[in-house]
């Protein structure tokens, strides 16, 4: 669905996956936040499963990507805020799940720090804080940024075969992740979006205090095999958080990878 | 698959999409000859059905070995996914299918496989598809062919029968700036000649039965998707922008961002039309793939070494590779095809169809036969066998004189090949016009 959500460039256009189920913001909610270079499509299977079970979902695209209206937002605090909003414009008053992949996970604690009333538990996939960009992959990113994205879709995967395929049998993980990093950068004719996604990870400061704000109960779902997240980056949020941790059979792109797996441990977080 | 970037191609061709079986420990991929899969549970079931989860429900839907075979040739093109199907007409046909109806309309080259020009020109027309045919080197005959109701632009990566080499650069952007996917047929030349998506194809498909397979033993095609097109922005296809009543009102384009298309073909065209391949078929065609790397070099090494000698007897009239100097699409396949332009061409004796006849059955190591893409070598006359009730005028007209000799080059050794084809000119010679 479409809505108007305020951000620091006015009201702009957002759109939001609602798991194949119109957005019933009575129900207990889901809000999936996408890591960098993604949109929802990541997480159909999950919006729908949750949309099929009792919940109301929201798989946004941030500003700047997929189908939200421009331009990207300069930091994770702005992406927490904005995020913040797009619950209210939704008129979700209860406090909701927040599930985030990668980037989206420092997105989701930031809001859960700001708001702690609103947000009823995280679930953090793919995390870690610092999220450190090496200097080699920021200029790779800024000189070639098609270049970064085979990089960074080489390092997101574990495997050649990823079973079930995602979203479905026939797809090939790794060139439909690769096909949807290239069309967002296509797409986003203003700005090097790899760069800015990349950029705005590196730059995340907040982490720490925000940790220390967190109210809710926090699940971290983590790839064994994951290379852009390692585990034991994972462990030293867990600690931070007072965590539980679901370890899954996958790389960083985990939801795409072990889709059922993945699908446990969020049900795990859940409760369902 | 750690590092920095993706495995090499001859890697792909034997890992992507297949791992040891978790089950039973098998190394090679396993045939799953099961019609269905039981469910786990009733709400597993249901979950399947309603794509909350991944997974295989029924053989002509999806199956676990042709997966593999979708993700293995997906992983070769550099495409999002890739659909399995009965043969490669099938797959030209869930192409179609998949964004037109009656109402629409195709422009297609008209240097073209006689099956694929009979789906166009006779069939699809009883369903109220219409297809504009232009020669594949005229760029603005694409351009003005286009419709309001165009679906799609098609063409073959080397045309039937002259190998015309498409320019799929130029007619690829032709068909974007009319908000249109180009789609190509790349039996001819596999991934490891040519990648239409590196060119900017948006679709392509392969008749599987060719090289794919290489052994001429099975049936089949492969459909892929680039997962490049942007579907929703084009405005011309409802079939994916829209909601679909006939699966839970999904939109396909919204389900995913780049899978959309393969979506629709699987959910919709495999599910209705019924056209799946065999899991045992789909083996086959992987065990070919192991090899494509390996075998498609030496088709095209002694493609270059039959054609040269061809080219030099005096009972030869032309021989139509593109690489010679002379062929219209030289130019052009020194740019899209610099590993080689296959091992399928035609040449041209000088003389009578008795000739071409004497030609044919003085040979011993090519079979007569009509297929291509086999590890053996074929031959086939036209004017005595496809094309047989056609005059020397409506010949010509189809661009095969009475002379004109296919051939696919196989894997023998190239020695053989040229004693057998001297033999052949020898008794096409002797043989009174």
């Amino acid at each position: 669905m479409k809505l108007g959500v305020n951000g620091p460039h006015g009201s702009k256009q957002a759109y939001a996956y609602t798991g194949g189920k119109p957005f019933d913001p009575a129900l207990p909610c889901v809000v999936f936040i996408h890591g960098a270079m993604h949109d929802h499509s990541g997480w159909t299977l999950l919006a729908r499963w949750c949309a099929h079970h009792g919940h109301g979902v929201l798989a946004v695209n941030q500003p700047g990507h997929g189908r939200s209206e421009g331009p990207p937002l300069p930091s994770v605090e702005a992406l927490a805020d904005w995020t913040l909003a797009l619950l209210a414009a939704a008129g979700v008053q209860q406090p909701a799940t927040l599930v985030g992949h990668s980037m989206g996970t420092l997105i989701a604690l930031e809001a859960a720090a700001r708001a702690p009333e609103r947000v009823a538990r995280l679930v953090l996939m793919g995390s870690a804080y610092p999220m450190k960009v090496s200097d080699a992959l920021l200029g790779t990113a800024r000189d070639a940024p098609m270049k970064a994205i085979d990089m960074v879709n080489a390092l997101s995967i574990s495997t050649p075969a990823s079973k079930p395929s995602y979203p479905g049998p026939g797809m090939w993980v790794h060139g439909s992740n690769r096909a949807l990093m290239r069309n967002q950068q296509a797409l986003s004719s203003k700005v090097n979006l790899f760069e800015h996604d990349f950029r705005l990870c590196d730059a995340y400061g907040g982490g720490a205090a925000a940790m220390a704000k967190v109210q809710c109960p926090t699940t971290l779902i983590t790839g064994a095999r994951d290379q852009m997240t390692p585990p034991k980056a994972t462990k030293e949020l867990a600690a931070a958080l007072n965590a539980r941790v679901v370890w899954v059979p996958a790389g960083h792109l985990m939801p795409a990878e072990a889709p059922d797996a993945v699908l446990a441990g969020l049900r795990g977080a859940l409760g369902v | 698959m750690s590092g920095y970037s993706d495995p090499g191609f001859d890697t792909l061709a034997l890992h992507a999409g297949a791992a040891p079986d978790p089950a039973t420990g098998a190394r090679a991929v396993p045939i799953h000859l099961s019609t269905s899969f039981v469910f786990e549970s009733s709400e597993h079931a249901a979950s399947l059905f309603n794509m909350e989860r991944s997974g295989h429900v029924y053989s002509r839907i999806s199956n676990p070995t042709n997966a593999v075979l979708e993700e293995r040739v997906a992983a070769l093109e550099g495409g999002s996914g890739a659909i399995a199907v009965a043969s490669g007409q099938a797959a030209l046909h869930l192409a179609i299918s998949t964004i037109a109806g009656a109402g629409s309309h195709i422009v297609a080259s008209s240097a073209l496989y006689g099956g694929s020009h009979n789906l166009l020109h006779y069939t699809l027309r009883r369903f109220g598809i219409d297809t504009s045919f232009v020669k594949p080197g005229d760029i603005d005959g694409w351009r003005n062919a286009i419709r309001p109701n165009t679906k799609l632009l098609f063409g073959e990566t080397l045309g039937n029968p002259g190998l015309d080499v498409l320019d799929i650069p130029t007619v690829s952007a032709i068909a974007h700036d009319a908000g249109l996917p180009l789609l190509v047929d790349s039996t001819f030349t596999t991934p490891w000649l040519m990648k239409p998506f590196e060119h900017g194809a948006d679709l392509l498909y392969h008749s599987a039965t060719k090289f794919l397979s290489g052994h001429g033993t099975v049936i089949g095609g492969v459909l892929v998707d680039s997962g490049r097109f942007d579907w929703d922005r084009s405005g011309r296809f409802p079939e994916l922008s829209e909601p679909y009543a006939g699966f839970h009102g999904m939109v396909f384009s919204e389900e995913s961002s780049v899978g959309g298309f393969l979506l629709r073909a699987r959910r919709e065209g495999l599910r209705d039309f019924g056209a799946c391949m065999s899991p045992h078929s789909a083996w086959l065609i992987l065990q070919g793939i192991e090899t494509l790397p390996l075998r498609m070099e030496r088709h095209v090494a002694n493609t270059r070494k039959v054609v040269h000698f061809l080219a030099a007897q005096p009972m030869v009239r032309s021989v139509g590779y593109p690489e010679l100097d002379g062929h219209p699409s030289q130019a052009l396949a020194k740019k899209l095809l610099p590993r080689g332009c296959g091992s399928v061409f035609s040449f041209d004796l000088k003389g009578s169809r008795k000739q071409g006849v004497a030609f044919i059955e003085a040979l011993k190591l090519f079979s007569h036969l009509a297929n291509v893409g086999d590890c053996r070598s074929l031959v086939i006359h036209p004017a005595s066998t496809t094309h047989f009730r056609m005059d020397d005028a409506a010949l010509a007209q189809a661009g095969i004189g009475p002379g004109s000799i296919r051939l696919s080059i196989g894997l023998e050794d190239a020695d053989d090949l040229i004693d057998d084809l001297k033999r052949a000119l020898k008794a096409a010679e002797r043989t009174a016009a």
